[in-house]
């Protein structure tokens, strides 16, 4: 990645959640970089073995925007968004070439440690999974305590991060429950606070609403529309109405066949690409004609 | 059961609003069922019997067994002929499982039974002294109420307690090791810790008593030299029971830690341990419930006395396994009876171990909620 060498950015560019207690006070603190970033694949591919899985993605997840990976099961959408925040290569047969750039600095690259890198680019699973030995308020600071950040005001950390993830009125009496006490809905909710709490750049969900009735989805997209005004949001999903509520821009990934990796075959704009698609197979996909 | 369902139904047809919801009975063995199980039984019996007293056999054991041969298989019969060949196939399963239930429950029972039965007498008759005297002034010819397991039972503690101490920590880096990083190293690990488990008890004490104990002569044997034996023993118990607690711990949780930007050792540390934290209990309950019985290792280390010695690491020692294998080859009658009493007091010790354990391991999450409050609030005001 040439950009690294031409910004030559210093880690310290990006503020981070690490500074929390460097910051003003209160609720409202906003330590250097809490604002968007933009993130920037180039050419990306994976393997799992010897199975190639993507192939050659590019795609720039715009900061501020909410960007939507939308395509059929199987062809590649979780991979790729956890290629983003360095969560493939945890498997072990797993291979990737390519790069990715958080603020036109290369994730893959030295200056970044792995772990500051997931701190940055914070991730919401499809399954909520809130770590059951902890309390709500303990899940909700969990971030912060597995990174080694000292904080100030937890109690109005917890109360923020709820509140912005839209569960502070159902939990507040109860923040001493066990996490896994919470319905499914609330959980994911939960995992979204604390997802949060490190005050990511970016933030990547998997089909975060999968699991979910529609009340708690309609919760979370509102929660989402709120949040990309701090934090970029890369969701993954397979709810076409969802996509057009809640995206700007949105990609679409495709297999050619069988065995063969997935590919981007449109990324636009949401509107664009659900309204005016350049491509026919983007038409048909769109409009649950794709077998 | 239809009786049920229906009183259900009329109490809640005239008015809805005030109905009571009443779960319906469980459902009954109907005396059917009740019948052909007894019936086959008592048929079997009785046709072996019958076999057994015209033959002229008479062998108690080869009754029982040719019984319940003989039951298993007319039960079977019967319940295929009387309600059909898949109905039979769910009888005789239910049997099997209760069979193998059954007879795996008697002989524990049976122990627990004898020892209470033999014990209990000696325990109750000279019931403050037999657990806080020692035995200093028994002899052969002494009455039982000389006697007192109390040096015993301090070894005991004493002795499984460093055990645990020592093999606790490494066993539950070990199980984390083996878990959580993969590699050939971590497979010689679980290759030496596997065959650890099948070592006989007697090794582990040979091994430390020509390690520790023969070299320093007669200040060799002591509780200290005892425990060690048993932390040889406790380790690839505990390790690889905690290993399998260790892999339940959902890949999900490990991931979320991860994905919040966790370094892998705290991920460990504040995600999965915490979330084993039962499983682990049970793991360590495991390796001491196999350390306090051990005689072997210990005969060797911890060589026994019959005066009470508080010092695990100067000095002979007593502890349970020791004292009751003297005791029940005392050429005395009331020797062989302290040594039942002995090995109550052992049982007694091992129930109230298990209990006290599984309490702290489910009572620990009730009262860390509310240190772990404390947490949330100290943080608060630290300047
Ligand atoms: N751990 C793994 N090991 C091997 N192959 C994998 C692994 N995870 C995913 N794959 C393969 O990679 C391909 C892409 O999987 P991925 O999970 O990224 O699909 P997806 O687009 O997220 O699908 P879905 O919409 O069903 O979640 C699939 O063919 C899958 O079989
Ligand atoms: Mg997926």
């Amino acid at each position: 990645m040439t950009t690294v060498n031409q910004l030559g950015a210093p880690t310290d560019q990006f503020g981070s959640a690490a500074n929390h207690g460097a910051g003003p006070p209160g609720p409202g603190m906003a330590p250097a970089g809490n604002t968007p970033a933009r993130l920037e694949a180039t050419d990306v591919s994976a393997w799992f073995g010897s199975n190639k899985v993507l192939e050659r993605i590019s795609l720039t997840m715009e900061p501020g925007k909410v960007t939507a990976l939308i395509g059929p099961s199987g062809c590649g959408k979780s991979t790729f968004l956890r290629i983003l925040n360095r969560m493939h290569e945890l498997i072990p047969t797993a291979a990737l070439s390519g790069s990715v750039a958080l603020d036109g600095v290369d994730v893959y690259g030295p200056q970044l440690r792995v772990t500051e890198t997931r701190l940055r680019v914070g991730m919401v699973f499809q399954r909520p999974n809130p770590f059951p030995s902890m309390t709500i308020a303990q899940n909700v600071l969990a971030g912060l305590r597995l990174s080694g950040t000292r904080v100030q005001n937890a109690d109005d950390l917890v109360q923020e991060c709820l509140e912005r993830a839209g569960l502070w009125r159902e939990t507040r009496n109860r923040l001493n429950e066990s996490g896994v006490s919470l319905s499914g809905g609330q959980q994911q909710r939960l995992c979204i606070a604390r997802s949060l709490a490190v005050r990511p750049r970016v933030l990547l969900m998997d089909e975060p609403c999968s699991a979910l009735d529609p009340i708690s989805t309609g919760v979370i997209e509102e929660t989402i529309r709120k949040l990309c005004h701090d934090v970029t949001i890369v969701i993954v999903t397979h709810n076409m109405q969802q996509a057009q509520r809640v995206s700007h821009n949105c990609a679409l990934f495709l297999l050619d066949g069988e065995g063969m990796p997935g590919h981007i075959v449109e990324a636009g704009p949401t509107t664009q690409v659900f309204d005016d698609p350049r491509d026919p197979r983007t038409a048909d996909y769109v409009h649950g004609r794709f077998g | 059961m239809s009786s049920v369902v229906d009183t259900a139904a009329q109490s809640a047809a005239p008015d809805p609003a005030t109905r009571i919801d009443r779960p319906h009975g469980r459902p009954v063995v109907d005396s059917g069922a009740a019948l052909e199980l007894v019936g086959s039984l008592l048929a079997s019996v009785a046709a072996v019997w019958l076999v057994f007293t015209v033959a002229g056999l008479s062998a108690p054991f080869g009754l029982g067994l040719c019984s319940l041969i003989g039951f298993v298989v007319l039960y079977g019969v019967v319940e295929w002929r009387l309600h059909g060949i898949l109905h039979a196939k769910d009888r005789l399963a239910t049997l099997y499982v209760w069979l193998g239930a059954g007879i795996a429950f008697v002989p524990l029972a049976a122990i627990i039974i004898y020892v209470l039965v033999k014990g209990l007498p000696v325990l109750a008759s000279h019931f403050p002294h037999f657990l806080t005297g020692d035995m200093s002034k028994a002899g052969p010819a002494e009455p039982v109420t000389a006697a007192g397991m109390s040096a015993a039972i301090v070894g005991t503690l004493e002795q499984v307690g460093l055990a645990t101490l020592f093999s606790v920590p490494i066993a539950v880096f070990t199980a984390t090791y083996l878990n959580e990083i993969r590699g050939w190293f971590s497979l010689v690990v679980r290759t030496v810790v596997d065959s650890m488990t099948g070592t006989p008890s007697i090794i582990a004490g040979l091994f430390i008593y020509l390690l520790w104990v023969y070299p320093r002569h007669t200040n060799g044997p002591s509780g200290f030299a005892a425990s060690l034996a048993l932390t040889i023993m406790m380790l690839p118990i505990v390790t690889r029971s905690a290993e399998e607690v260790l892999r339940i711990v959902p890949g999900s949780l490990r991931e979320a830690a991860l994905a919040l930007g966790s370094p892998q050792w705290r991920m460990i540390l504040r995600v999965v341990l915490p979330t084993a934290r039962a499983g682990l209990v049970t793991a360590v309950i495991l390796g001491i419930a196999r350390a306090v019985g051990e005689t072997a290792p210990v005969l060797f280390t911890a060589g026994g006395a019959s005066k009470m010695n508080w010092d695990p690491f100067h000095g002979q020692q007593s502890d349970l396994p020791i004292q009751i294998y003297q005791l029940i080859f005392s050429p005395s009658v009331n020797g062989v009876r302290e040594g039942w009493g002995g090995a109550l007091v052992l049982v007694l010790l091992v129930l109230t171990l298990f209990v006290l354990a599984r309490v702290v391991g489910s009572g620990r999450r009730s009262g860390s909620r509310s240190r772990r409050f404390a947490f949330v609030g100290r943080r608060q005001v630290d300047p």
